[in-house]
């Protein structure tokens, strides 16, 4: 059974319609890779996987839930779906081992020293076990990230959504966090990716889908898509990313 | 008339009296206050319609009238509406509580709102009930942010106390007022009442102060 089911899938901010009954099936194990101009919904289509955003048509299955179902349901999604955000969205108030500990502490109800002892293990899993002190504030944008990474790991997801991750760097410091996206993907972690980085996409994509207004255009093998783009428009998008 | 401050030692005590008063019903007012500025504010931030609406109506109701009026409907018309009878002194807590409550409300309104979106995004998507955010995540940032427009409301409450002179409550104010009626010292006793109130704000400010330098708003 796949992991991720949109069935006719659709969703409206008030008159204005985001997606368009999208038919999509991920099964585990993919690295899906969402493309697509601003606009066209790949945000609102990540979001709707662990219900941040409601869908208003059709229905979208994850890990056997309904999204539908909301409440406790919902919760056991969004506890199998780990998110990445574009701006990292880390608690200000608490270090990186905090952030990273909370979730287990919080959500799976583990004691403090056991959350800890396994923070450790994945800040240094992210190469930031010396960090693991620091507040936010006091991290570059590219190690917030990874501390960001580390806190959507720890609480054990069968799934990762990235909305785009690494928007919000600096060039160079965009390369660390695709570095343990990438090491992600080979441990055969399911993962949703938005994003404009075409060579992640070319690389550690098994899956490349380009969005329009609200429907997915182009479904298939990056590689395969990025050399012989199927339609005008994605060869058009991709001239104006690369 | 001569400005003879010797008379002011004489009638400390008569005045301290007044300030304990003062004191109890700011405390106990401000305490009532904040618990229902806290449930009221959290209310407009996140509650349903309805629960929006109550909030709604009652900040409303409270920040369009004058607290002398507020006390007054209290102390003298709530009797005749309920059968209930009230003291000065309770009439006058109760009045603090209502009054700060409404403009504690939209103070903690504004701290809850104030916090960045996407820290509550990344809470939910952990899985966490949303209460569970705002216990963990938001309140504690909010907290923060409470802090002066919280400090400047209890101040603001403190000197409203002031006010309850019109129902006969025998503080800060009133006890002044009285010592006044029988020896006319207008200068000496008014100069004493002001510092009385300046030493009570002095060390609220400070206590804030205090509390703000030992937390870092983030």
């Amino acid at each position: 059974m796949s992991i991720i089911e949109f069935r006719k899938t659709s969703k409206h901010f008030g008159d204005l319609k985001v997606l368009d009954q999208v038919d999509l099936s991920i099964e585990q194990g993919e690295v899906v890779v969402l493309i697509g101009p601003s606009g066209s919904g790949k945000s609102t289509l990540l979001r709707c996987i662990n219900g941040l955003e409601q869908i208003t048509g059709g229905d979208l299955i994850v890990d056997g839930i309904s999204v539908r179902e909301g409440g406790r349901q919902l919760r056991r999604i969004r506890q199998e779906a780990g998110m990445v955000f574009q701006q990292f969205n880390l608690f200000p108030q608490m270090t990186a081992l905090q952030n990273v500990a909370f979730g287990p502490r919080k959500v799976r109800g583990l004691g403090r020293a056991e959350a800890e002892a396994q923070a450790l293990e994945l800040l240094d899993k992210v190469g930031l076990k010396e960090r693991a002190h620091h507040v936010p504030s006091a991290l570059s944008g590219g190690q917030q990230q990874r501390v960001a990474i580390a806190r959507a790991l720890a609480v054990r997801p069968k799934v990762m959504l990235f909305d785009e991750p690494t928007s919000a760097l600096d060039p160079e410091l965009k390369q660390e966090v695709l570095t343990v996206m990438r090491q992600l993907a080979q441990e055969g972690m399911t993962m949703v990716v938005v994003t404009h980085e075409m060579s992640f996409a070319r690389q550690v994509g098994t899956r490349l889908i380009f969005m329009e207004h609200g429907k997915i255009s182009v479904d298939g093998n990056p590689v395969e898509v990025i050399t012989n783009p199927p339609s005008e428009r994605l060869k058009d998008f991709l001239q104006h990313v690369e | 008339m001569e400005i003879d401050w010797s008379v002011v030692p004489g009638f400390l005590p008569q005045l301290a009296a007044g300030a304990r008063v003062t004191i109890l019903i700011a405390l106990a007012g401000l305490v009532g206050g904040t618990i229902l500025g806290l449930i009221a504010g959290l209310m407009r931030a996140y509650g349903g319609r309805v629960l929006n609406a109550i909030a709604f109506v009652y900040i409303e109701l409270i920040r369009g009238t004058p607290i002398v009026v507020q006390v007054m409907f209290l102390y003298f018309a709530m009797p005749v509406l309920t059968g209930l009878r009230v003291d000065p002194m309770t009439a006058a807590i109760l009045a603090i509580v209502v009054n700060a409550g409404a403009y504690i409300a939209e103070i903690v309104r504004g701290a809850f709102l104030s916090i960045p979106r996407g820290l509550t995004e990344a809470g939910l998507a952990m899985g966490l009930p949303h209460w569970k955010v705002l216990a963990h995540i938001v309140g504690p940032l909010a907290f923060r942010r409470l802090i002066p427009p919280l400090g400047n409301q209890f101040i603001v409450s403190l000197k409203d106390t002031s006010l309850f002179i019109v129902i006969g409550v025998g503080e800060l104010t009133r006890t002044g007022q009285e010592i006044m009626a029988s020896n006319f010292r207008a200068v000496e006793i008014w100069t004493a009442v002001a510092v009385i109130y300046l030493i009570m704000t002095g060390t609220l400010t400070a206590i804030l102060r205090l509390i703000e330098n030992r937390m870092r708003i983030l």
